[in-house]
């Protein structure tokens, strides 16, 4: 369960878990000023186990057991940078993202502006998020675009084993603020991790299915979502073409138009309430930037605008398939 | 509303002032010099008396050269801001005393973050005061490269923060090896200044909890200026502040802060254990806000006329200048400050008309390290749309 995850080989079947893992770990011995903090993220290797093993391996002055205050992981880590260290923070559950979000948005989001670039903020900072795990209150939350709407910060989601392993060496490597969001639906499924290249760069969106009558564009777990509407459409006849945004700030247009220039159709969705969300907001661009290219009003399938609501209820509010679907012969039908 | 327990003991709509934590009598603070000048250390003054040692009489000239400037300067720049030349103004008056003495007790290789009333601390450093008024003026919202200017980090405005990253910052002297070697010439440590009113917030106790885990090597200097713009410092703690360290688990000391000696010899102490690796530590300067809290505030709204009344008897300038007056300071030396503060100010109100703003391209040049697309688009829109005008001219 411990075991190491050998990156030198060509690929490997991996939980994004171990993935994550792998990436933490190599992003570590790339740079000795690479830490991690968090809580539980020591012995126990974090709520996720996402941390296992490495405070075996580099010692506790790499990775940092914290005292239970999201607030001063994050405002320390900002102190750490300053030194001239690049703090991984792990945020528990999306929910506890709050009592650090002054220091997020009024620190480290700011604090190059502030000193007119005469540094950087290197800091990652991960957060578990997202629906279809059937827990409490504050543990399935998608709070992406209040970041996604602050200046200064970048905001990324992987879907899959080798995005995840390959983004969070990337987002280490930033000199800015990432804020690293891992969908936890997503942490167990196994994918092919191909440890020699990523092939794609932090901020790109991807075509991970091609198609020629409506363009679907979600990130994190959407993306699972959407690939199984994907194939529940094509029985009928009708070809999605699967967007994975990946990056949510700054978002990669170029994929996304140039779909929407071959199929006239967009839907766009995410777990989160749609109501001044990143979903509004490629809503909105796509319409100034592709108008006369639409043949259908650009249409949102999102989390309701509404508290997530207990897990027995969760299905009905998570986006699924079918409700994609609705979107998509809604969009078909103009 | 029904009555508690607490209805009895907390009388909500009482309005405390100075006289619940106050300076004199106090045998648990640390003061050197009384207020009427005499050098007088109490009890709790004698086991920092061999700091007092290590200042000559040039140290002596400069704390009160240093005290008078600041104050002109100080007075100075809300005449700037009430003449419209700055957005606010944060007026130090009063806490002069708090502010050298601890500065005083920071080697080069420290690191200071202050909050936003720390002037002379950035003056003792090496600061250019003229650079806090370009914040104040809007045309930058920083103002200074620390490492350039003695380690003084930049202003921070939400109450509290910054003590969150001087930990850090401490944190990393300590993964860094750069503390707590032996040697006091190059071990480092780390002062956060913050006060009455922020050591409310979440921040300044979740800084307190990581410095006592971590044993950081950093002393916590809390100016207790008993205002907190309107808010008394007695709505803030229903105990001293200094005790409060207790239950962090670090020494707390208590100081008359309008003691310039106190502040050098406690802070030198704290200091010297940081560097050593003994961890953090707290001190609370007792002091008072003579002025507004900014030039947008009005404290004859809320504050006692007898309570300012008390403080400015124990002005700490007038306490330092008598102090020196006995150790035969002659006259020509305190008209020399007194004319020096003059030309100081003049000059910082001549500099200050001068500063200039900023290029429009400040909008975005710093947003990110690393290139963002959404930011460049609007840049070059920025830059097209405002050409466009001028293209009209010709």
């Amino acid at each position: 369960m411990n075991a190491v995850v050998d990156t030198n080989v060509a690929s490997a079947s991996l939980p994004m878990t171990k993935a994550l893992n792998a990436g933490l770990r190599r992003a570590m011995f790339d740079d000795p000023k690479v830490l991690l903090m968090g809580e539980d993220i020591g012995p126990l290797g974090g709520v996720f186990r996402v941390t296992e093993g490495l405070i075996a391996e580099f010692g506790d002055k790499r990775v940092l057991d914290t005292p239970l205050a999201e607030s001063g992981i994050i405002g320390t880590a900002i102190g750490l940078a300053m030194r001239g260290f690049r703090p991984v923070c792990e945020i528990q559950f999306d929910g506890f993202v709050f009592p650090g979000f002054d220091q997020i948005t009024s620190q480290l989001a700011r604090m190059r502006n502030r000193h007119e670039g005469g540094l950087i903020m290197p800091v990652v900072i991960r957060i578990p998020y997202g629906g279809h795990i059937g827990s409490i209150e504050h543990h399935q939350e998608s709070p992406e675009a209040y970041f996604a709407h602050t200046p200064g910060l970048r905001v990324v989601s992987p879907s899959n084993p080798h995005d995840a392993y390959w983004m969070m060496q990337e987002a280490i490597k930033s000199d800015d603020p990432v804020i690293f969001f891992e969908p936890k639906s997503r942490y167990w499924p196994k994918g092919e991790v191909r440890f020699e290249q990523s092939g794609t760069p932090l901020h790109a969106s991807r075509v991970v299915r091609a198609g020629t009558d409506v363009t679907v564009v979600g990130h994190g777990a959407m993306v699972s979502v959407l690939l199984q509407a994907a194939e529940l459409a094509a029985i009928e006849g009708i070809s999605l073409e699967v967007i994975d945004l990946r990056s949510i700030s700054p978002i990669d247009y170029g994929p996304i138009l140039n779909s929407v220039q071959k199929t006239g159709h967009l839907v766009v969705t995410q777990e989160a309430p749609g109501f001044v969300s990143v979903g509004s907001e490629i809503a909105a661009t796509v319409a100034e930037r592709a108008f006369y290219t639409l043949e259908a009003p650009v249409l949102r399938v999102s989390g309701f605008d509404t508290p997530f609501p207990p897990a027995a209820v969760e299905t009905h509010f998570l986006p699924s398939p079918d409700r994609v679907l609705e979107a998509v012969d809604r969009a078909l039908a103009y | 509303m029904s009555a508690t327990r607490n209805d009895a003991t907390v009388p909500m709509t009482a309005a405390p002032t100075s006289a619940a934590f106050g300076l004199d009598g106090a045998e648990t603070c640390v003061r050197m010099i009384s207020p009427n000048g005499a050098f007088e250390p109490n009890a709790a003054a004698e086991e920092f008396l061999p700091y007092l040692d290590r200042l000559t009489e040039a140290d002596h000239r400069r704390f009160y050269r240093d005290m008078v400037v600041v104050r002109k300067f100080d007075s100075e720049a809300a005449n700037l801001q009430r003449q419209g030349q700055l957005a606010l103004w944060v007026p130090s008056h009063g806490q002069e005393a708090a502010q050298v003495g601890s500065a005083y007790a920071t080697r080069p290789q420290d690191h200071v973050f202050p909050s936003y009333r720390e002037h002379v601390v950035g003056m003792i450093r090496g600061l250019d005061l003229v650079d806090i008024l370009r914040m104040l003026r809007g045309v930058t919202l920083g103002g200074w490269v620390p490492e350039e200017h003695g380690n003084f980090h930049l202003y921070t405005l939400v109450l509290a923060s910054q003590t969150l990253h001087s930990t850090g910052y401490a944190m990393g002297m300590q993964l860094d090896g750069s503390t707590a070697t032996g040697n006091p010439q190059t071990d480092q440590a780390v002062i956060v200044y913050y006060g009455d009113g922020a050591s409310s917030q979440g921040d300044a106790n979740e800084a307190l909890v990581f410095a006592a885990s971590y044993q950081t090597p950093q002393v916590f200097f809390l100016q207790n200026n008993h205002w907190a713009i309107s808010v008394p410092v007695a709505r803030q703690s229903r105990t001293p502040l200094y005790l409060r360290a207790g239950g962090f688990g670090m020494p707390g000391t208590q100081i008359d802060g309008n003691d310039v000696l106190a502040s050098f010899a406690v802070t030198t102490k704290s200091m010297d254990d940081a560097r050593a690796g003994y961890g953090p530590s707290l001190i609370e300067a007792l002091t008072y806000r003579v002025g507004a809290h900014t030039t947008a505030d009005d404290p004859t709204k809320y504050r006692d006329p007898d309570e300012l009344a008390y403080w400015v008897a124990r002005d700490p300038i007038v306490r330092f200048r008598t102090y020196l007056q006995g150790r035969g300071i002659e006259q020509e030396f305190l008209d020399a400050v007194d004319e020096e503060a003059a030309d100081f100010a003049a000059d910082t109100r001549k500099r200050a008309l001068e500063i200039t703003g900023p290029e429009q391209s400040v909008i975005f040049d710093n947003v990110y390290a690393e290139p963002h697309p959404l930011v460049a688009e609007q840049k070059a829109w920025l830059e097209r749309y405002e050409a466009s005008f001028d293209e009209g001219k010709n």
